[in-house]
């Protein structure tokens, strides 16, 4: 008999404390505010930053408090999870074919790369070497990279956003930089990839391979993850090299019409994203070794993130949808290196 | 009723009820929305996707791997569970306890610690050389060692090989084997054994004729559960091997490179590509489950009758 009046208190107490959850979240919302910002692995301790500094901004100028809620994870399936229904306020994706996805799913406007001050994406990065103490392999640039001697380590860019940067830098090294005919591009990142020991899944397995596990002689990468890989194991002295091209990354940011609108958060989301291009921000994007867009802040870092030379995916392939089409598709350039023994 | 009989214990209709429902939402539901989802393509698209050669290629590793791990903990499983049921020695208690371990670990964590250790500096790594191609074996195997060369080239490397696979797998399955096993074991009495003896067996008769039928069933299911376990296998595998296309790629990083492609024309992710090879996978290992409880049916009959 106590049994079950015992699961009928349980029951009770439970409803009670439901409703007592929801009435104080209906009290709160009113001063406060809270948005999701669903983002990709490596931008972490980036936005930890930056919710902070944003935090502190909004409520001096508004007086409302607002919380930033971060996600993190690999950008095609953080993509994948906001059209499956994970609530993002804003995406700050990997890739602008991460979020066209989204957005061809109704939820973000077409017209999103344009809302935004150069082609959305608040800071850029660009694709660099990583080599071991004293370069032992010489690795100066892309064309060492197809020497037969050498072991390379890069992520699958069939499964790493990431590692789709990797591929069209060296893509675009032979057919935009050399201005070279497609045919001599295919061979010569299907020379690149004949080199790589270990394809991860993810940026951060490889950057494991190469620094744990000590796998390969060169590792091509993120420049922001070389320098955290750099720091990580000081005692290593890997260096990084910069080729004398290389791609222009520009991971975008967008605001989800769809949830925004059904949450009534575009004011806040709307500051957050423009937040983003501020002053603040593009110090601590800096100092995170992104590259900022704002000059002033690029020569302030000038000294961690030299000026190279770069080419845009525009002049790559147009797009993200032509270049995920021809490059990552199933029996696209990547997967026919490997069809063809 | 016809065909129903009322059985002594109480609760039948309650917990026949509760098993269906259960297995229904939690098995049979999601298993049918995969082979839902892969029947959106139709069918020379589906073969297209599954006969692809990269995905033949994956399958063939991956039975192989879990065959290969699978055996061998059959065997050290065996001895694992003969050692803790039959004989006493110190810190039995905490051994016992550590063979559960495999289970509760993410299985990333123990991806990464394994290719640390066979890495070239790791602790085992920088004894397994002459596993490399330009080791001793390693050679022997390549296409230009003997073996190679005359029947066919085998990859034997330790390092993001194939047997860095077989490794990985066999630490998750180690716990099948050993927990099926250990309580047949526990229950067959020494009187069994010491009759055994008194009628003139040998020891190794003994094991042959009154041991061995009584553990074969458990044994067999014990190898079944780590085989399936190493099918299923994702989060070490992908750290271990080295994950090239057609060579060291596992099927279900296949899976995970058709949900990560967003399909243009469509305007939508590959699921049901991805759904297909899953139904590959799993119409496989169905069959082998299959095959395999057939196989321990067919045991039974030598196990001893009750008295």
């Amino acid at each position: 008999m106590w049994i079950r009046g015992l699961l009928l208190l349980f029951i009770f107490t439970t409803i009670l404390l439901a409703g007592c959850s929801n009435t104080a979240r209906d009290v709160r919302s009113a001063a406060e505010v809270e948005i999701v910002n669903v983002s990709y692995d490596p931008t972490r301790e980036l936005y930890q930053e930056i919710n902070k500094a944003f935090a502190d901004h909004y409520k001096e100028k508004t007086g409302k408090k607002v919380t930033v809620t971060q996600s993190h994870g690999g950008s095609g399936a953080q993509a994948r999870a906001v059209i499956d229904g994970l609530k993002a306020d804003v995406v700050t994706l990997g890739l602008a074919g991460d979020i066209e996805a989204v957005a061809k799913k109704g939820l973000i406007q077409p017209d999103w790369e344009k809302r935004l001050p150069d082609h959305s994406s608040p800071y850029t990065s660009t694709i660099v070497f990583v080599v071991r103490a004293g370069n032992p392999k010489q690795i100066k640039d892309w064309d060492d990279l197809v020497r037969t001697d050498v072991k390379i380590i890069t992520p699958n860019p069939k499964t790493s956003g990431g590692a789709r940067w990797n591929f069209l830098a060296a893509w675009g090294y032979v057919a935009v930089h050399k201005k070279a005919p497609e045919a001599d591009a295919k061979q010569f990142v299907a020379k690149i990839y004949r080199n790589t020991v270990k394809l991860d899944t993810g940026a951060r397995g490889a950057t494991q391979s190469f620094v744990k596990n000590k796998l390969g002689d060169v590792f091509i990468s993120w420049e922001n993850e070389a320098i955290l890989a750099q720091k990580e194991v000081p005692d290593q002295k890997l260096e990084i090299v910069y080729p004398s091209i290389s791609i222009l990354a520009e991971p975008p940011v967008a605001l989800v019409d769809k949830t925004v609108d059904a949450r009534d958060t575009r004011v806040v989301a709307e500051a957050y994203l423009n937040f983003l291009y501020s002053d603040e921000a593009q110090d601590i994007i800096g100092r995170n070794t992104y590259r900022p867009r704002n000059p002033t802040y690029q020569q302030k870092y000038a000294a961690q993130l030299p000026p190279i030379k770069t080419f845009t995916i525009r002049e790559v392939a147009g797009d993200w949808t032509q270049a995920q089409q021809k490059f990552f598709g199933d029996g696209g350039v990547f997967d026919q290196i490997y069809r063809v023994k | 009723m016809p065909g129903h009989k009322r059985t002594a214990l109480p609760g039948f209709r309650w917990s026949l009820g509760y098993t269906l429902t259960y297995l229904c939402v939690l098995v049979l539901i999601p298993l049918a929305a995969c082979f839902a989802k892969a029947s959106g393509l139709t069918w020379e698209q589906f073969w297209d996707v599954v006969t692809d050669p990269i995905a033949v290629a994956a399958y063939k590793l991956s039975f192989v791997t879990s065959l290969i791990a699978a055996l061998l903990n059959a065997v050290f499983g065996l001895m694992v569970a003969w050692a803790l049921v039959l004989y006493e020695f110190p810190g039995k208690k905490l051994l016992d306890a550590l063979i559960d371990l495999p289970l509760a670990l993410p299985t990333a964590v123990a991806g990464i610690t394994f290719a640390n250790l066979y890495g070239s500096e790791g602790w085992y790594g920088q004894y397994l050389s002459f596993l490399e191609p330009d080791g001793f074996v390693g050679h022997w195997f390549s296409a230009n060692g003997w073996f190679g060369e005359n029947l066919f080239t085998v990859d034997t490397r330790a390092r993001g090989g194939p047997l860095s696979i077989v490794i990985v797998l066999m630490f998750v399955g180690i716990p099948f084997v050993i927990r099926s096993v250990q309580p047949v074991l526990a229950e067959i009495e020494a009187e069994q054994e010491e009759a055994a003896a008194n009628l003139g067996a040998s020891r190794w008769q003994t094991f042959r004729y009154v041991i061995l039928p009584a553990i074969l069933p458990a044994w067999l299911t014990g190898f079944a559960l780590a085989y399936a376990r190493g099918l299923g296998e994702y989060g070490s595998v992908i750290f271990v091997a080295d994950g090239i296309p057609g060579e060291t790629l596992i099927p279900p990083v296949l899976i995970v490179s058709k949900l990560d492609q967003f399909d243009q024309q469509r305007s939508a992710f590959k699921y049901e590509e991805a759904a297909a090879i899953a139904v590959v996978l799993l119409t496989i290992s169905f069959l082998t489950l299959v095959a395999i409880n057939l196989l321990e049916r067919w045991t039974k009959r030598f196990e001893p009758t009750e008295v």
